[in-house]
């Protein structure tokens, strides 16, 4: 019953499930302190290409990961410097970062465009546990960086509810007004979070070549995840426990779709190419009105920038 | 005010100087906010800053808490130089401060908001004990809360004593408040003063920001003078009296003066609610408020924060609609067809809080005049500059330019811009019949006060039908020709001015029936 249509499809969603929760608990981090980075799909592409371009070189599964992870942290950077230092616009910066990434990305790839990777991460069976019915390929046949994953998202939100540095984070990204004035450095919490957040993105983008498809492809390697990962942090609420779970779903659902066309029912791609700008909109309305933001649990201080001298 | 608050007792001699500014200045874009400036506070002692609106008091204790830097001059604590860079290193020297406009979190827990940037906090927190010493803080200085309340949910006097317990927790023992009382009923402002005697009992600190005369004269020690960023002034309490410290601050004598109506007012109402409810979250936040304001005179909403005024002046404006019952203005119905709506059947509207709802912080002066002008398409730039340039002049606003962000002025000057733009235009508006202000001169300065006062008598003398809702109860009482008390969201009490006593009226507000 293990080999079952079903259960393989639910565990393939946990694979599914995982860049995009990757990227979605960073841009979480990152939009607790305030600072919404728009740039996840670039970041998430710019770690692939440089993920399978070292994973090629040193056949390194865990280096390809770090150097990936440390692309997505750079490209990151650029944002945290602009709208943080500079107060440039989160949109307009996130945006061009996205951009700026996607046309990088084509450029580094163009070379290892449909080419294979000799190295992936391969799930690791936990001994007799594995052999469980359902379960066992769900939950005890997966590759570490799913574990990861999991294990990061509760540490997230253990970090957020129970630490005093989380306490500070939500501050800042609630009211840095505040914050400032009990003595928190407001661009120094942004800062990290927001390189946390391009760290994060860089591995969903590398696992994405390392993991689930060992190979890149410009056209379909992100396929619009980035979008949906932020979209899903607004699902979300901004609590991590509960963007596991959309992951989940949103992997499953994805599934379900080659389960369905497995078994005859079709799809049409057009609705699922459709669905990265849908999303869009959708997190741009819900941005765009603080009212709304605030019912649904943003930070309130989300795309606002910071400066003590004024009022 | 109160009488029973009593000031300092330790002669002032034997006192060490706890906090002190010399030739301190501060210059902002076109504006000198402080100009050498000296200041001294005494430990153990209050001491009120008084002065006009953008006389530069908030700049100052934005100085001694380390918010701002200064341009020139020196900070001492404890007689020794001191530089803050931040307001962490404000709190490091103990100085803390309450804004004029709170700094808490909402979505936060009290205990949360307290501990927030505690260094001393451990990594892993523990609410239990927070919790805990928020409690035992409040027990000794007489600030009840639960430190497990959602600030969100909180009234705003107890927001205001989360403000002070958050200073007191990260053992600041000069506290600077900033305007506390603005917005306090004359109860919490009592219960504030009493936390302010027992913080100087145990030796602290108190720089007291405040407009209000009669608490200036019963919580301080000493009063420093401002105007125009610079001190006019450094007197006793013990030494003068509240006339002396409004002649002090503006530069003339001052008066209140109490001004009625000529009695004739219109056959019909301009302002009229019928039978209003208004429901949220099943309680009734108004109920069956019935009320008429005519032509020529002035009615005053007197209350307690909190039992419907600002529901009941957002429904009489047309904003809220109502659940049931109906608001009209000069005969049309307007319940809950929104601002414009209102505008155009003659309503003009002020609303509580200025700077959010009535200005843009990030528009220029002008272009903030120009917002609610619905005479033409096309917006005429040199007329709204013009009668700006009018309005700074008669209202002696602190500004820049006609052409500043909105954002930089002080909290009273801000107020006056908006006054300025709604008031004079129903004053001189032949078609606006109806007016409705609330808190009209809530961190006005004396004089400003007095002018906006005018100004509201000007509109009834013309004929226009004016509401004015506000907490002070001096101020009703001086203006409006009648009087009708709000308890739970019900009128309560109502009648001419002359006939009602401040003990009925008091005890209406508290909701002691007779
Ligand atoms: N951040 C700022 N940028 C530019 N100008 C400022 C700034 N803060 C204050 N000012 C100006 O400095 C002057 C003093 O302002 P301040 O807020 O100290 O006045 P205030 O005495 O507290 O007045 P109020 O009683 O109205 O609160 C005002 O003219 C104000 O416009
Ligand atoms: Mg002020």
């Amino acid at each position: 019953m293990n080999n079952s249509a079903f259960v393989l499809m639910l565990a393939a969603s946990m694979v599914a499930a995982t860049p995009i929760a990757l990227a979605a608990l960073g841009e979480l981090l990152a939009e607790r302190s305030g600072v919404l980075n728009l740039g996840v799909e670039g970041m998430m592409l710019i770690g692939a290409v440089v993920a399978f371009q070292t994973g090629t070189k040193t056949g390194n599964l865990w280096v390809a990961l770090l150097v990936g992870s440390l692309a997505g942290a750079a490209l990151s950077a650029v944002h945290a410097v602009l709208t943080i230092t500079l107060r440039a616009s989160q949109i307009v910066t996130g945006l061009s970062l996205t951009i700026f990434g996607t046309g990088l990305a084509t450029f580094v790839g163009k070379s290892i465009e449909g080419m294979p990777l000799a190295v992936d991460f391969r799930p690791t069976p936990w001994g007799p546990l594995a052999d469980l019915p359902v379960i066992g390929p769900v939950l005890f046949k997966q590759d570490p960086i799913v574990y990861a994953t999991i294990v990061l998202g509760f540490v997230i939100a253990f970090y957020l509810r129970r630490t005093r540095t989380g306490l500070s984070l939500r501050s800042v990204g609630e009211s840095p007004a505040t914050a400032d004035s009990m003595g928190i450095p407001v661009a120094l919490f942004r800062y990290i979070h927001v390189l946390l957040g391009g760290l994060l993105a860089g591995a969903a983008g590398a696992y994405l070549v390392l993991g689930q498809v060992p190979s890149w492809s410009q056209e379909s390697t992100t396929g619009g995840l980035g979008w949906i990962a932020l979209a899903l942090v607004v699902f979300a609420s901004w609590q991590p426990v509960r963007l596991l779970l959309g992951a989940f779903l949103f992997g499953f659902s994805r599934q379900l779709n080659f389960f369905l066309q497995g078994q005859g029912v079709a799809v049409p791609a057009e609705l699922l190419s459709m669905l990265p700008y849908l999303l869009t909109i959708i997190v741009l309305v819900v941005w765009g009105s603080r009212d709304l933001r605030r019912r649904v649990g943003a930070p309130d201080a989300l795309g606002i920038a910071y400066v003590r001298d004024e009022r | 005010m109160s009488d029973n608050v009593l000031p300092g007792t330790t002669p002032a001699s034997s006192r060490g100087v706890a906090l002190a500014a010399r030739g301190v200045t501060k210059r902002f874009p076109g504006v000198l906010a402080n100009a050498d400036v000296d200041f001294e506070l005494l430990q153990g002692e209050v001491h009120t800053l008084l002065g006009e609106n953008g006389a530069g008091k908030s700049t100052l204790a934005a100085m001694l808490c380390g918010l701002y830097q200064p341009d020139e001059g020196q900070i001492y604590r404890s007689g020794k130089p001191i530089r803050l860079r931040s307001p962490r290193e404000g709190l490091a020297h103990g100085i803390g401060m309450v804004h004029q406009h709170f700094r808490l979190i909402p979505r936060f827990t009290v205990a949360e908001n307290v501990i927030l940037g505690d260094p001393k906090q451990s990594l892993l927190m523990k609410p239990g004990e927070a919790e805990r010493r928020v409690g035992e803080i409040s027990e000794r200085f007489g600030l009840p809360l639960d430190p497990r309340a959602v600030v969100s949910d909180l009234t705003v006097g107890q927001r205001q004593r989360v403000e002070i317990v958050k200073v007191l927790y990260r053992g600041a023992d000069v506290l600077l408040l900033d305007e506390p009382t603005a917005v306090l009923t004359p109860q919490e402002a009592e219960t504030l003063f009493a936390t302010v005697r027992s913080m100087t009992s145990e030796g602290k600190a108190v720089v007291f920001i405040s407009h209000k005369l009669g608490e200036v004269m019963a919580v301080s020690d000493r009063v420093t003078v401002m105007r125009a960023g610079r001190v006019t002034g450094e007197v006793a309490t013990k030494d003068t009296s509240a006339r002396n410290l409004a002649e002090l601050m503006v530069g003339r004598p001052v008066e209140q003066t109490v001004r009625r109506g000529t009695g004739q007012t219109s056959a019909t109402p301009y302002l009229e609610a019928h039978a209003v409810r208004l429901a949220d979250a099943g309680r009734n936040v108004l109920d069956d408020v019935t009320l008429s304001v005519h032509g020529g005179e002035i009615v005053g909403i007197a209350g307690v924060a909190g039992n419907g005024q600002r529901e009941l002046a957002t429904t009489l404006a047309g904003i809220t609609a109502p659940t049931s019952g109906s608001v009209r203005v000069g005969g049309v119905d307007i319940g809950g067809k929104g601002a414009k709506a209102a505008r155009h059947a003659g309503l003009t509207f002020v609303p509580e809080d200025r700077l959010g709802t009535g200005l843009v912080p990030g528009l220029s002066l002008t272009d903030n005049m120009l917002l609610t002008r619905r005479r033409s398409f096309f917006v005429n730039r040199r007329a709204a500059r013009a009668e700006l340039a009018e309005a700074i002049e008669r209202f002696e606003i602190k500004a820049p330019g006609t052409e500043a962000e909105a954002r930089v002025l002080s909290g009273g000057n801000a107020q006056k811009v908006l006054l300025a733009r709604e008031v004079s235009d129903a004053a001189k508006d032949g078609d606006v019949r109806a007016l409705i202000v609330s808190s009209p001169t809530r961190g006005l300065d004396i004089g400003a006060a007095e002018f906006v006062r005018e100004l509201l008598h000007q509109v009834r003398v013309d004929g226009g039908a004016v509401l004015v809702i506000s907490e002070d109860l001096d101020e009703v009482r001086s203006l409006a020709d009648r009087i009708v008390v709000l308890y739970r969201g019900q009128i309560v009490l109502s009648g001419a001015s002359e006939e009602l006593t401040v003990e009925q009226i008091g005890m209406a507000m508290a909701g002691v029936k007779e």
